[in-house]
């Protein structure tokens, strides 16, 4: 009997491990899968040409570059090729200052945002208290409000809210939050994508590991630092990716909050070349000196990242 | 552990004393103060960063308040919507925006959707494809915005480009400076940006369906596309309803492209919601008005998000 309902059962609700990795149709003949390669050759055309242009251009003065447009020598580094627009780059803006701002600035926002975020979810996915279900229903309506409809509404609120600053050696209370470092970060800490991946992740974790460690005496917070987030190595990774990327890429909040250069993260620092006299070599330069990074952060955790992307599509 | 630790609990349900009632309360509540420490941080930047900022664009919207200003608001009623709603700028802002949405939501869900069974077919070579197209993702907007701006220009990339291929046939567009041209070349850009991300979606969504029903489908004597119509596509619906709404608050969250390239121009031929807020409520600091869109494009959102997810809701 038992073994007939097991055979019987998957098929009706088969289980996500038992979907094979690479599932679709079996494998295409030797004619398809010539055809399917030919394809796929043709579109890392469409995708990687533009970006091979931007690299190949920042390495070539403005006019070597419209000579080259016409021609595959715009996607060849050939012709009077040099590194004088990075010179450039470095001469026209502070750049180390851009890059040091960018990645304080992602870097604590994914720390914090790891750290809280996690709390909250370990709060509503392990712990029993009244209005859990209330707050995760509010927290999850929230998914669908883009940042954009609270953009102009939140930049008249944090220009209200006071400043702590140092001055000398006494604390001082000053109105507005414009122009600092946490007016880029703190709104951006606590996030409901976040919650929900960790809660998500955190309620396949067996509760007792829990119950064991508290017959061990361990305390909640406890449990929480040495139970459970140790093992959620795979969402800890997919919520530092989903905040790295759009702080690092973040565009339309530090343009409207920041005015003084020492406080620009890389993206605003690109504003410094294509409003006036543009130089395109120079803009292509400092486009590839902020894109690389990430690229290549990509490309070492690639599986990661792919993983975060679909683990954001997967729903429980 | 020992069977003596676990003795005296195992006693405990059959002759329940008042130690054991007290000691468990004792556990509850102290699991409910650790639940409040753990999910206030969360709950406070949330409140502050997110649900006052809700409030606000109700409340704001209603007044003349302006970002920097010594005068508080004043109400004034539907004085902001009635100047909106007779405002020409405001109206092309709307429409852009839909007709960038009615396009790129089914164009690049489609596009990724084909990509995604390129990708997974079983030929070699799959993540070197995967993480080549995923590389415009990676790249932040600003810097895809600039490239694309420098490569749609008259004498650009891609005019040379097009004529080349057409041997001379065509006559260069100038793409961002062309009233009807503006809009779909920015909406090429995009899709070309944004596809891969929910390629990498919609694979996981592939992922989730089980070999066997691939095998069944085969032996029933299905050809591929009757595979794709029975087996595939009924396997992707919770994916589809997924994407469809991220693409379609991303697409009505237009900005960054529309800042960098067009300013809203050829005769606000591109102006988008978005844009419009933050050119009132940042540059012309009229935060009023600028709550009034955003809240106008809230509601829009809401009731967009409400029909997808009316019409692909599951029936069952």
């Amino acid at each position: 009997m038992v073994t007939t309902e097991a055979t019987v059962l998957p098929d009706l609700e088969p289980p996500a491990s038992r979907a094979n990795r690479t599932s679709g149709a079996n494998r295409p003949g030797r004619r398809s899968r010539v055809l399917i390669t030919v394809a796929r050759i043709a579109i890392v055309g469409f995708f990687a040409l533009p970006i091979v242009f931007m690299l190949v251009s920042s390495l070539k003065p403005d006019l070597q570059i419209f000579a080259d447009l016409g021609s595959w020598r715009a996607f060849a580094p050939v012709g009077e090729v040099s590194l004088d627009n990075y010179a450039g780059v470095f001469d026209r803006v502070p750049f180390w200052q851009f890059l040091a701002n960018s990645v304080v600035i992602s870097g604590v926002t994914v720390v914090l945002g790891i750290l809280i975020n996690s709390m909250a979810a370990f709060a509503l996915a392990r712990l029993r208290w009244r209005g859990r279900g209330f707050v995760l229903t509010l927290i999850l309506a929230t998914l669908i409000v883009p940042f954009e409809t609270l953009a102009l509404p939140l930049l008249w609120w944090v220009n209200k809210l006071p400043s702590l600053e140092a001055n000398g050696f006494s604390l001082e209370f000053s109105q507005g939050w414009l122009n600092t470092y946490h007016v880029q970060i703190i709104p951006f800490i606590a996030n409901a994508f976040s919650v929900y991946l960790f809660y998500q992740y955190f309620s396949s974790i067996p509760r007792e590991l829990d119950e064991a460690a508290r017959v061990d005496g361990a305390g909640w917070f406890a449990i929480y630092a040495r139970v459970v987030m140790p093992l959620s190595g795979p969402a800890i990774a997919t919520v530092a990716i989903l905040t790295f990327l759009p702080a690092w890429n973040s565009y339309l909040w530090p343009l409207m909050v920041i005015q003084s250069e020492e406080l620009r993260p890389v993206m605003i620092g690109l504003q410094y070349f294509f409003q006036l006299n543009v130089s395109w070599g120079q803009v292509m330069a400092y486009s590839s000196l902020i894109t690389v990074p990430v690229v290549a952060l990509f490309i070492a955790f690639q599986k990661s990242f792919i993983n975060s992307i679909a683990s954001s599509g997967v729903k429980g | 552990m020992t069977t003596h630790t676990v003795a005296p609990a195992q006693a405990e349900p059959a002759h329940p004393t008042s130690t054991s009632t007290r000691g468990r309360r004792r556990a509850l509540k102290g699991e409910r103060s650790a639940a409040a420490w753990m999910i206030s941080p969360a709950l406070v930047l949330f409140a502050l960063f997110l649900l006052i900022p809700i409030a606000l664009a109700f409340g704001l919207a209603f007044t003349d308040t302006r970002l920097i200003s010594p005068r508080p608001g004043q109400f004034v009623g539907l004085e902001n919507f009635a100047y909106l709603f007779s405002d020409p700028v405001f109206w092309a802002s709307v429409r852009n925006t839909f007709l960038f949405a009615v396009v790129v939501v089914p164009v690049q869900a489609g596009s990724a959707l084909l990509l995604a069974l390129l990708v997974n077919a079983k030929v070699r070579g799959t993540t070197f494809f995967r993480t080549v197209y995923f590389l415009p993702v990676v790249t932040s907007m600003v810097v895809v915005s600039l490239l694309w701006r420098f490569m749609y220009q008259k004498d650009g990339l891609i005019n040379q480009a097009l004529s080349g291929l057409t041997g001379g046939l065509y006559s260069p567009i100038d793409w961002l400076n062309d009233p009807v041209w503006a809009l779909p070349a920015i909406m090429f850009m995009s899709i070309w940006q944004g596809v891969a991300f929910h390629m990498v979606i919609w694979l996981a969504g592939l992922q989730t369906i089980p070999a066997e029903r691939y095998e069944a489908s085969e032996i029933d004597g299905a050809n591929r596309l009757q595979q794709f119509r029975f087996v595939t596509w009924p396997g992707l619906r919770q994916t589809a309803t997924l994407i469809l709404v991220t693409i379609t608050i991303a697409s009505f969250s237009l900005f960054t492209q529309i800042a960098v390239m067009t300013q809203g121009g050829p005769l606000d031929s591109t102006t988008t919601v978005v844009y419009q807020a933050v050119r009132t409520g940042y540059q012309q600091l009229q935060t009023g008005l600028a709550s009034a869109i955003s809240l106008v494009f809230f509601v829009l959102v809401l009731i967009v998000s409400g029909i997808q997810r009316y019409l692909t809701r599951e029936r069952s």
